[in-house]
């Protein structure tokens, strides 16, 4: 049976919010994988990724139909139209995690190159920035969405630092070239990772004050 | 789903014109059915059938059957009255009876019936079917007041609580908010999709957000002709006939 339109609403807001947990944890286990050689956990991470993308179809569908049969106006036109976006970039980040696994895949079956520092810290802070992106649409909070945005420039220079870092091995040994290219591999997917979080921060601030902050340089 | 109603190729003409063109609908079972089309569709009379409300209509014919849970609404056995009571209807324009205090409006329905009731049991589903109507808060300290005192939107609330109040099975609508403001459509919309689960209802409608915001079900007429009866998501997302994707976008005509 049909439900009322204020619970239609929490109820895609409930789908947004499971499917940001998904892709959360997907980031998380997969640089845990990575640190801790285990393939065991890689594979758990693959395995999520069919949740994900039922729900990326199941969210587009529901958001679909709201705006079809609610005709839904101001903050409720802007909240689904958010939820549309944010489920892309969730679904994108989910595909970035797997790209991580694939790289894991490789760094595990060959030996450590070098102890994981900066990728971690690269990995935690996307990943901080991912789960403020999603607390500051489940309430709304711009100022939230505002603050996380900045940080992306702490992922991006963490992204300068590891390729730096990785050219001094490559050119003092070849032979750790393809490890340290898989390296840079991660490092780039977690860049984009921080990307999309400062997209789903956009499209809260949107939401919230229905005002559009993209491609405008450094926030104001 | 259970269906409570059955039309099988109904048709129906006023004199020499026919209206309704071998209309074949299910009606499923405590669930909100819209039928929509433009004016002159044979959206009014085709609901209106379903109660018999043409019996008296000067050149009415009809041919095909409308089965209500199995039993055709035409056959001797069924008393028209007795179906009305099971099949109640909510017009366009509120009609509470003028001279008729609030509480005896509802109460009106109750005691036609025919049936021994107690004025304790007679107030206790007076406030039942206003309450179902989400009128009760509104109007328990008026109850004596007259029917016409209040507002459009609680007439028209009143006169579903004097429809719920017989306790049919199903509620036809025919157009029940076209005569109400914006807010208190929105209360009737609220309404509806709070009876259903408990009703099966039929509404006619020409407006089809007014039909995507509350159906279940969707039909669309043209021209005496159901054209296509669907999931009303998959209507206004996705309509099969091309006709019915013109209608909802405006491109009609």
């Amino acid at each position: 049976m049909k439900k009322h339109y204020s619970e239609q609403l929490a109820g895609l807001r409930e789908q947004v919010l499971r499917m940001g947990g998904l892709v959360e944890q997907m980031n998380r286990k997969v640089i845990q994988a990575l640190v801790e050689r285990n393939a065991a956990i890689l594979a758990e991470v693959r395995s999520m990724e069919t949740q994900v993308n039922q729900l990326h179809i199941e969210i587009d569908e529901a958001c679909i139909e709201l705006i079809a049969l609610r005709q839904p106006a101001a903050v409720d036109l802007r909240f689904i139209a958010a939820a549309m976006k944010i489920n892309t970039d969730m679904e994108r980040i989910g595909d970035q995690a797997i790209n991580i696994v694939e790289r894991a895949e490789v760094l595990l079956s060959v030996p450590t190159l070098k102890p994981l520092i900066d990728i971690p810290r690269m990995a935690d802070i996307a990943q901080e920035m991912l789960k403020a992106s999603l607390d500051a649409f489940v309430t709304g909070d711009d100022e939230l969405a505002y603050r996380t945005i900045l940080r992306d420039d702490e992922v991006d220079q963490l992204k300068d630092q590891v390729f730096r870092e990785l050219l001094t091995f490559m050119m003092s040994d070849p032979t750790t070239i393809p490890r340290a290219m898989e390296l840079i591999l991660v490092s780039r997917h977690l860049e984009r990772i921080g990307d999309h979080a400062t997209n789903i921060c956009e499209d809260v601030i949107f939401m919230v004050k229905g005002k559009d902050v993209r491609h405008q340089g450094p926030l104001a | 789903m259970e269906n409570v109603f059955e039309i099988r190729n109904l048709s129906s003409w006023f004199g020499d014109h026919q209206v309704l063109k071998k209309i074949r609908m299910d009606i499923a079972k405590n669930s909100v059915t819209s039928v929509m089309g433009p004016s002159g569709c044979g959206k009014s009379t085709f609901i209106r059938c379903l109660n018999r409300m043409h019996d008296m209509t000067p050149g009415f014919r009809m041919e095909g059957e409308i089965l209500l849970d199995g039993t055709n609404i035409h056959s001797e056995k069924v008393d028209p009255v007795y179906l009305r009571r099971r099949v109640g209807m909510v017009f366009q324009q509120p009609n509470p009876f003028p001279r008729m205090s609030v509480f005896e409006n509802v109460a009106v329905g109750l005691k036609l019936n025919g049936r021994k009731l107690s004025r304790a049991d007679i107030f206790g589903k007076v406030e039942r079917s206003l309450a179902m109507a989400a009128l009760w808060n509104e109007v328990k300290d008026h109850l004596n007041q007259p029917g016409a005192s209040l507002s459009g939107g609680q007439q028209q609330r009143l006169c579903i609580a004097r429809a719920l109040a017989v306790e049919p099975e199903v509620l036809l609508m025919d157009e029940p908010c076209s005569a109400l403001d914006p807010m208190s459509t929105a209360k009737i919309e609220e309404l509806i999709e709070d009876l259903s689960g408990k009703y099966t209802i039929a509404v006619v409608t020409h407006n089809m957000q007014q039909a995507a915001r509350i159906s279940d079900q969707v039909a669309f007429f043209l021209m005496g002709e159901l054209i296509e009866m669907d999931k009303s998501g998959k209507i206004f997302t996705n309509p099969s006939d091309k006709r019915t994707e013109e209608y909802i976008t405006g491109r009609f005509g």
